[in-house]
């Protein structure tokens, strides 16, 4: 390993107050939830819940809703996450290898770490066969590789990504 | 498997950038009407290819400011220790993501902290203690982007 280190910034924390977090844990929870609905579930009333998630929405803390693609439903019914280690004698390696990432198609998901993996891609294809045609032609040609280990999904057993609060 | 057409991607990848958008603002950009874009919409989450919404909260401004990614080896196996270690390792509030995989680790866990001694104390108390736990690797994540994916 070339080099590690941690960078701890200190970044201004927002504090929530307890309808703050029963309005995020109700959203993280049920998203789709209307506003009326939501507000009968926390028990507020839909203009004092519409003025909170205003301030929720000005301070950032809330950046908004994303719908979520059911990849197996349009035919994708692999997905491989890899995990990649970069020859880091190369100091462009990590803004070359991310750039080539970003222009395969079927790459859903790009993360950076530190620790034994330097980058993640999860990369989801039709079926085995249009996999090994990713790996070859488009994985294998990315630069600056030094090993690349593959972990095939087998089951989400919990992906909602809430946060504990 | 379900076929879509130019309007239906264009529908989609607008709804995975902003899901509160409604039938109006989203049928004007297709020169479709509201009912129109509206049962498009519908189609798309009966079929099950919008699957759900996801609410896109700042981690790091509500105080979670570490993200780490573990690998988990089972110590044993057998139907058993699947079913115990899945069930126990749900109930972590901590623990974001649970993955069963393929491959050198059994499991692969997305797990938040508000810093590292809070990711050490989940790490000891809550992970170390799952049933049939054997080896964990840990990385820090330190950078994050989704992609659009082939739309």
């Amino acid at each position: 390993m070339g080099f590690s280190f941690l960078i701890i910034v200190v970044n201004e924390v927002f504090m929530l107050d307890d309808l703050d977090r029963r309005i995020l844990r109700h959203m993280q929870a049920t998203p789709e939830k209307s506003i009326p609905d939501l507000a009968d579930a926390i028990r507020v009333t839909t203009s004092r819940l519409t003025r909170r998630l205003e301030k929720l929405k000005e301070s950032g803390v809330m950046r908004g809703q994303c719908a979520k693609v059911g990849w197996h439903n349009l035919g994708y019914a692999v997905e491989v996450s890899l995990r990649v280690t970069l020859d880091k004698t190369q100091s462009r390696a990590f803004d070359d290898f991310i750039a080539a990432a970003r222009e395969i198609p079927e790459v859903l998901e790009i993360q950076t770490f530190l620790g034994q993996v330097d980058v993640r891609l999860s990369i989801i294809a039709k079926d085995m066969e249009h996999y090994q045609e990713i790996y070859r032609a488009k994985v294998l040609t990315m630069p600056h590789i030094a090993d690349i280990e593959a972990l095939m999904l087998v089951a989400r057993i919990k992906s909602d990504e809430s946060l504990p609060l | 498997m379900i076929d879509l057409d130019e309007i239906d991607r264009g529908i989609l990848k607008a709804l995975v950038e902003d899901a509160t958008c409604n039938a109006g603002t989203l049928g004007r950009q297709f020169g479709l009407s509201q009912p129109a874009t509206w049962r498009r919409v519908r189609r798309l989450q009966q079929v099950g290819v919008i699957s759900g919404r996801r609410l896109e909260l700042d981690k790091v401004k509500l105080g979670f400011g570490v993200t780490v990614f573990l690998g988990i080896k089972l110590a044993t196996k057998g139907r058993i220790s699947l079913d115990d270690f899945e069930r126990a390792v749900m109930a972590i509030p901590e623990v974001q993501t649970v993955e069963h995989v393929l491959g050198m680790y059994d499991y692969r866990l997305r797990v938040t902290a508000r810093d590292i001694p809070d990711f050490e104390r989940v790490l000891r108390r809550r992970i170390m203690t799952l049933p049939g736990v054997g080896n964990v690797e840990a990385n820090v994540l330190l950078s994050e982007e989704r992609r659009p994916g082939p739309l």
